[in-house]
């Protein structure tokens, strides 16, 4: 099992060849290259407005790529039959920035939305994996009956990735996760990846911005900028980097408050 | 990698083990489920049963909550039914969902009598509400348009036009085309039975007078009831959904200036415009009607309407446009706002702006009906 699993990590579940992404006439990616490994934490950090966003949305099908090719466990998306996608699709979980939570379910509802489509399981099993995946994010039961429009911007995050854990995929993307959590919540989060990833195997694409994160829960650093993947590696190879943002970003005021 | 699960029962010395196999994953979890209520159906049997997941290639939280599920129909009294086997690593994950509280059957809501009248008493309190908003509303609109007209600079004229451009040019096409076709239905009718009593010419007066005091105005109310009070709630919501009109609150503007006045002066100078433009549209069509199928000359035509109808008639439709449009904006407004956080309740709310908007277009008509019948117009 150790030997398998040693074995897998050196196959990208993620690998992303020569991406080109334009909206309008702004070229957003451009001709970029990505692997990230089985059983890995990539953070994806870059300057705003870099394209994180456009990379994330554009493996998993939401932006058109003008150039280029995406494989998701080993399958191209480009050149897939709809079952094989679907059976992608139904492998990954993804935490959209906002939350994304259905506005007319209730958060169970919300949970359960997934598994009601995929699976074929009685309503008591749906209501108690449920409830294990709102103990698994740290919220209360209760919270189960109440409204997207009733929870707090903290507790929205803890459901959507509730949401996005609801098949246990084996490969999740978050969109700045920690972003309008407090430190603790945001630690907490942290924290529950990591537990996610060593429990379940779970690969983790995080776009993020939260030092804490960074440093605590990600095992490789990728950096975008200009379009391009400018460094990737581990949190000492980024502050080795002499690139001229990575200097500021991991050697600023911040980042030295973070390092301690 | 992936293999059937199985949950196998080995009797070892005088316990019994559950020796668990396989994948025990969500994508089994029909399969898992079966097997888990099939083993508890061996609580109380006196032997002691412990559970062995030693084999168990996969496990993810299906697998996991199902086995500690089983494990806890299995403990009888004080003492726990015991898992073993657990690897290291998938024992963080059956320790998370042993902190899962088993859910507690939330009773459905049983119809009782006092739960209907209470449901009764909502309801009425709900339309003594409405009646309410619609009033503050009134009210709110009033004082706004009367704080412009003292400080004339705050009149938002671009919002204003732009409204303008869209309930009423925009809506030009459509209500021309209806109104048209309404007006050949009713002369076309009209002929058809009149016809009878040999009183061809008298279609003229009906079509006249019912187009220019009623159908004319009352038609074009509900279509823009339907084509611009729901575009009203609609934008309305979603700016309510997404704070936007909180934002405008904090920085010190008042929605109602900002929002509900243009909209509202847009829709009291659109809709007498298109009711003048539907009742020529209807007339026309109802001439050429008259004309073509019941041989009626356009000379002729015209000769009959002149004596048929009085500028009463048209003054009569023509008051009415702008208070219709007036209940119309001022329900469509009130709706948007009480938009709740959910796409399910901005649905709601549009929809009950375009009934209740055309419900009270009708009261209205109503109202105007037993006025001028009064005052003799």
């Amino acid at each position: 099992m150790a030997k398998e699993a040693q074995s897998e990590i050196q196959d990208p579940i993620i690998r992303v060849r020569d991406i080109t992404v334009q909206f309008g006439t702004t070229r957003v990616l451009d001709g970029l290259n990505l692997d990230v490994k089985r059983g890995e934490i990539l953070g994806f950090v870059g300057p705003s407005g870099a394209g994180k966003s456009a990379l994330t949305r554009t493996i998993i099908g939401l932006v058109p790529k003008i150039a280029g090719s995406i494989e998701v466990f080993g399958v191209d998306l480009d050149s897939s039959s709809t079952s094989q996608r679907r059976n992608v699709e139904r492998r990954w979980g993804v935490l959209f920035q906002q939350g994304a939570l259905f506005s007319s379910l209730t958060v169970g509802q919300n949970i359960q939305f997934p598994m009601r489509e995929y699976l074929r399981v009685s309503q008591r099993l749906m209501d108690e994996i449920t409830m294990a995946k709102l103990t698994m994010v740290g919220l209360k039961p209760e919270v189960a009956e109440r409204f997207p429009s009733e929870l707090s911007g903290g507790m929205i995050k803890r459901v959507a990735l509730a949401r996005a854990l609801s098949l246990d995929p084996d490969l999740v993307f978050l969109d700045e996760p920690t972003s309008g959590l407090d430190p603790i919540g945001a630690g907490d989060f942290d924290e529950l990846v990591r537990t996610l990833q060593r429990t379940l195997g779970l690969t983790v694409f995080m776009v993020t911005h939260d030092l804490d994160s960074l440093y605590t829960a990600c095992d490789r650093i990728a950096v975008l900028g200009n379009g391009k993947i400018i460094a990737a590696g581990s949190i000492a190879d980024m502050q080795a980097s002499q690139h001229p943002w990575l200097r500021q970003y991991f050697h600023g005021k911040r980042a030295r408050a973070v390092m301690g | 990698m992936s293999s059937d699960p199985k949950l196998e029962r080995i009797a070892k010395g005088n316990a019994l083990a559950l020796c668990a196999t396989g994948t025990w994953t969500a994508s089994f979890a029909p399969v898992l489920e079966r097997m888990v209520a099939d083993a508890e159906k061996l609580a109380g049997t006196p032997q002691n049963i412990f559970i062995d997941v030693s084999e168990v290639a996969k496990l993810d939280t299906f697998g996991a909550w199902l086995i500690e599920r089983l494990r806890r129909s299995l403990t009888q009294g004080p003492v726990e039914a015991q898992i073993a086997g657990l690897s290291a690593n998938y024992s963080s994950l059956v320790d998370e969902v042993r902190r899962v509280r088993a859910t507690q059957e939330v009773d459905s809501s049983t119809i009782t009598i006092s739960g209907m009248l209470e449901q009764i008493g909502r309801t009425v309190a709900g339309v003594a509400g409405t009646v309410t908003g619609l009033v503050d509303m009134l009210g709110a609109v009033l004082a706004a348009g009367i704080r412009v007209l003292i400080h004339p600079r705050s009149f938002r004229l671009t919002s204003t036009v732009h409204h303008m451009e869209q309930v009423c040019w925009r809506a030009v096409p459509i209500i021309v085309l209806i109104t048209f076709l309404i007006g050949c239905i009713i002369a076309q009718q009209g002929i058809f039975h009149f016809r009878r009593f040999g009183a061809d010419i008298f279609v003229v007066d009906m079509l006249g007078v019912l187009v220019l005091r009623e159908i004319g105005v009352l038609l074009v109310a509900i279509m823009v009831a339907g084509r611009s009070g729901s575009a009203y709630t609609a934008e309305l919501g979603s700016m309510k959904m997404r704070e936007e009109i909180d934002a405008l609150r904090t920085m010190g503007f008042d929605p109602i200036e900002v929002l509900v006045l243009p909209r509202m002066l847009a829709l009291v100078l659109a809709l007498p415009i298109l009711a003048f433009l539907g009742a020529m549209a209807a007339l026309y069509g109802g001439g050429l009607v008259a004309w073509l199928y019941g041989g009626v000359e356009p000379e002729a035509f015209l000769l009959r309407l002149r004596d048929a109808i009085s500028i009463d008639h048209f003054i009569v439709g023509m008051v009415k446009a702008p208070v219709m449009a007036a209940v119309i904006g001022i329900v469509a407004c009130v709706e948007g706002l009480a938009v709740q956080g959910s796409a399910e309740s901005l649905g709601q709310h549009t929809t009950a702006s375009v009934v209740k908007g055309i419900f009270f277009v009708i009261v209205m008509d109503g109202v105007f009906a037993i006025f001028f019948a009064s005052i003799g117009m």
